[in-house]
């Protein structure tokens, strides 16, 4: 690498050299090592997201304009006839409106939930460590095994949910056929598996909170709930985007919960629960289309792009920085002290 | 598991001199001690009944050859991983598949070993050599098992009903078309609280495949599914029976298992393997029997081969243990382990040694289960009955995948059979 760039370097290297001292060897070699080593060390991993990650995304815009046979390897090149295709199919469209549902109906109760449970965790607790491990376990739990278990819950006929519903005199709910039932119920698998994984990183982040500023704020008469969306969510908002942010990506690729969510996996008898993962697996692993997946693929790949974006832009308009969130608690002790003062 | 099989077979291979395994004479039926030593992998699915002990058997058989079983769990995990390795490479010397996806597999069939063999010759069932015969007349896959079905019925909810219980009785009480069974069930409907069947879904099955060339012309492979007048009738007369008639309960759900453990049902279209799914859901009841009987004649419902891909380093070697395998000796030990019905005509003949394999086994055997010692003879009638092989084309898994939606669509109440249908011929045009 430095060999190749040398040269390129040498012109105003050498106007350099003739205004100040000539450079020694060794001097210019320690320039060298500024100016190239970080490059040389971050290479690795650029290297390897080269090889493994941007690679295999540009071969999947390949396929996606080609008519692709998997056995054989090869394909016949259509341009953009599978994108048409996939946006005039009215799966696609369905899969779509499945995932913005069960994304919503996972991710913002999740989130919600997850801060208040950070909180109460960074509260004063008796043995802290078991609750923290205690909100990590459903986790740990695989998301097959949860599926199975929540499938159980949810069935139509002999569900556990139906039958208490029964017992009470209420109409059983059809989970497997209401559309907005089998959102909730696949939402529910998945806000059991992840509300405590997200719980403990905003719990990270809560711990990082200098004391004093809640010291300051409990001086000034600031209660509980003033003091955790003026100092706690100002403070963790960094935390919280990367949060959302992660969480939108699991959310709009949601697979395994809905696919164990019948003995199909295909996201029942009218696409009630098919999600664009699903419907990209189908695609693929079902018809053995696999320039149309690639190409249901690189659609995914935009959507989350652009949400995440719009999401991004939405949490730093509604979450105040920290900078401002300092300002605002050092305005308020200032007027608390002022007041004081008189 | 499977790759770390793989890398170790490949690494054994690449010890042994440079001799072509072919010139070994790794003959099944005699020992051949000089032989270069070989590790071959068989990769099945589910339950083939390919026991430690017998393969075993064929390592004392043949001392130079190791075998390794890798088991996937399901049918469709096997299918992913077949495809995506048939061309790049990396598939068990053995590979199983399932009848269901054949049609797909027939499109590859150059990448597959020719499997024929004068030594093989009538040793299954004609149509299902038939099937796994390509356009060149290689035969690129051994039969294992079939899926000739019978009508299982629970005893206890005949007498409720006041129908028969004796098998025989029964048998005669069925025979005839799907009419005769859905107007026995309208009887049996109108004396009991409980359902005839347990879903559209599974009796459907039941009567596609009695249709020749149900969803795709067999001449021009284009996809007839949505005009043919036999699909049309079929969806029609069970539409028009399920509101009364049946459970309700789509097979394989959680509620359908459930279904069979407390007794939802009457009967149920049985399939050899079926079997072994009844006894798994339903343990603590012995009330179910098997009739001696299929609406409408015959019919087939799954079954599997075996097939070898010629990419493998062993290709000879696999031959001689999958000829090994589908031989009829080893068929009745699999159908004893686990109620794979053998597709070979010798077993199919000798009823004692069917009867036997049924009774034989872990306990409860099927023969004690299902209160019959006579199994083995019932399926091989209902074997000799298929007079049937369905055409099954390329977009076969589709369409039926999208006649099983529209049949549980009605089913499930969320819309009537007329909205359904209509739906199901738009999502049939959109294939392909």
């Amino acid at each position: 690498m430095s060999t190749t760039s040398a040269p390129q370097d040498g012109g105003s290297q050498g106007a350099v050299r003739q205004r100040q001292t000539k450079l020694t060897w060794r001097q210019r070699r320690g320039q060298w090592d500024v100016k190239y080593s970080p490059y040389l060390y971050i290479a690795p991993f650029f290297i390897v997201f080269g090889i493994t990650g941007l690679f295999p995304i540009l071969y999947t815009a390949y396929i996606s304009l080609q008519d692709w046979d998997l056995v054989r390897n090869t394909g016949e090149f259509i341009g953009f006839d599978q994108f048409a295709w996939v946006l005039q199919d009215r799966e696609f469209w369905i899969a779509l409106r499945n995932t913005f549902s069960i994304f919503l109906l996972s991710s913002v109760p999740q989130l919600v939930a997850a801060t208040f449970i950070a909180a109460m965790l960074d509260a004063n607790l008796r043995a802290k460590t078991f609750w923290r491990m205690g909100v990590l376990l459903p986790y740990v739990v695989a998301p097959v095994a949860v599926a199975l278990i929540f499938s159980n819950m949810f069935g139509d006929k002999f569900g556990l949910i139906n039958t208490v519903l029964g017992d009470l005199g209420i109409d059983p709910i059809l989970w497997h056929t209401d559309i907005i039932p089998s959102h909730f119920a696949i939402a529910t698998m998945v806000n059991f598996r992840w509300t405590g994984y997200n719980a403990l990183i905003l719990l990270a982040a809560m711990q990082a909170i200098p004391r004093d500023l809640y010291e300051a704020a409990a001086i000034d008469g600031a209660r509980t709930v003033r003091r955790f969306f003026s100092i706690t969510i100002p403070q963790i908002r960094p935390t919280m985007i990367f949060v959302i942010i992660t969480a939108t990506i699991g959310g709009l690729q949601i697979f395994d919960e809905p696919r164990m969510y019948d003995a199909f996996g295909l996201g029942g008898a009218n696409r009630q629960w098919l999600t664009i993962t699903m419907y990209l697996y189908n695609t693929g692993w079902g018809d053995f289309n696999f320039g149309r997946a690639a190409a249901v693929a690189w659609l995914l790949f935009l959507i989350i792009i652009s949400i995440t974006l719009l999401n991004n832009f939405l949490t730093r308009k509604f979450v105040a920085d920290d900078a401002t969130a300092v300002k605002k608690v050092k305005k308020q002790a200032l007027k608390g002290s002022a007041k004081g003062g008189k | 598991m499977a790759a770390g099989a793989t890398v170790f077979a490949l690494t054994l291979a690449a010890c042994g001199s440079s001799d072509n395994a072919s010139d070994d004479p790794t003959d099944a039926s005699k020992p051949a001690e000089n032989a270069e030593p070989v590790t071959l992998t068989v990769a099945t699915f589910n339950n083939f009944g390919y026991t430690d002990a017998l393969l075993q058997e064929y390592m004392d058989l043949n001392p130079n050859v190791t075998v390794v079983s890798n088991v996937a769990a399901t049918s469709n995990d096997a299918r992913t991983n077949y495809f995506a390795k048939l061309g790049a490479g990396g598939l068990a010397d053995i590979e199983a598949i399932e009848v269901d996806w054949l049609p797909e597999v027939m499109q590859y069939t150059d990448f597959l070993a020719d499997l024929s063999d004068p030594e093989v010759e009538g040793r299954w069932l004609d149509w299902k050599t038939a099937a796994a015969t390509d356009p060149d007349g290689r035969l690129i896959a051994y039969g294992t098992d079939i899926g000739p079905e019978a009508v299982c019925y629970d005893a206890a909810l005949f007498e409720e009903a006041g129908l028969p219980t004796d098998p025989a009785e029964v048998a005669s009480l069925l025979e005839g078309g799907w009419d005769t069974y859905f107007e026995v069930g309208q009887d049996f409907a109108d004396a009991s609280d409980k359902a005839w069947f347990d879903g559209a879904g599974g009796t459907y099955q039941g009567m596609i495949n009695q249709v020749e060339a149900a969803y795709e012309d067999p001449e021009t492979g284009e996809i007839v599914a949505t005009t043919n007048p036999e699909v049309k009738a079929i969806f029609d007369q069970l539409t028009a029976v399920t509101p009364e008639i049946s459970a309700h309960l789509s097979q394989w759900s959680d509620d359908w298992f459930a279904g069979l453990a407390t007794g939802e049902f009457a009967t149920m279209l049985c399939p050899g393997w079926m079997l072994g799914v009844i006894k798994g859901a339903a343990p603590d009841t012995t009330t179910w029997n098997v009739a001696d009987v299929f609406p409408g004649g015959g019919g087939n419902w799954g079954g599997s081969y075996l097939t070898v891909p010629a990419a493998g380093d062993n290709v000879e070697a696999a031959k001689d243990l999958a000829n090994w395998l589908t031989a009829p000796e080893q068929q009745l030990k699999a159908l004893a382990a686990a109620g794979t019905f053998p597709s070979q005509n010798v077993a199919l003949e000798d009823e004692a040694a069917l009867n036997e394999a049924m009774a034989a086994g872990e306990e409860p055997t099927n023969a004690v289960y299902f209160n019959s010692d006579t199994l083995g003879t019932t399926f091989s009638n209902r074997a000799n009955a298929i007079s049937v092989s369905p055409f099954k084309g390329e977009f076969y898994f589709q369409v039926n995948d999208a006649m099983q939606n529209a049949l549980t669509r009605v089913e499930d109440g969320s819309q009537d059979p007329t909205t359904s249908w209509n739906q199901f011929v738009s999502e049939v045009e959109a294939i392909g």
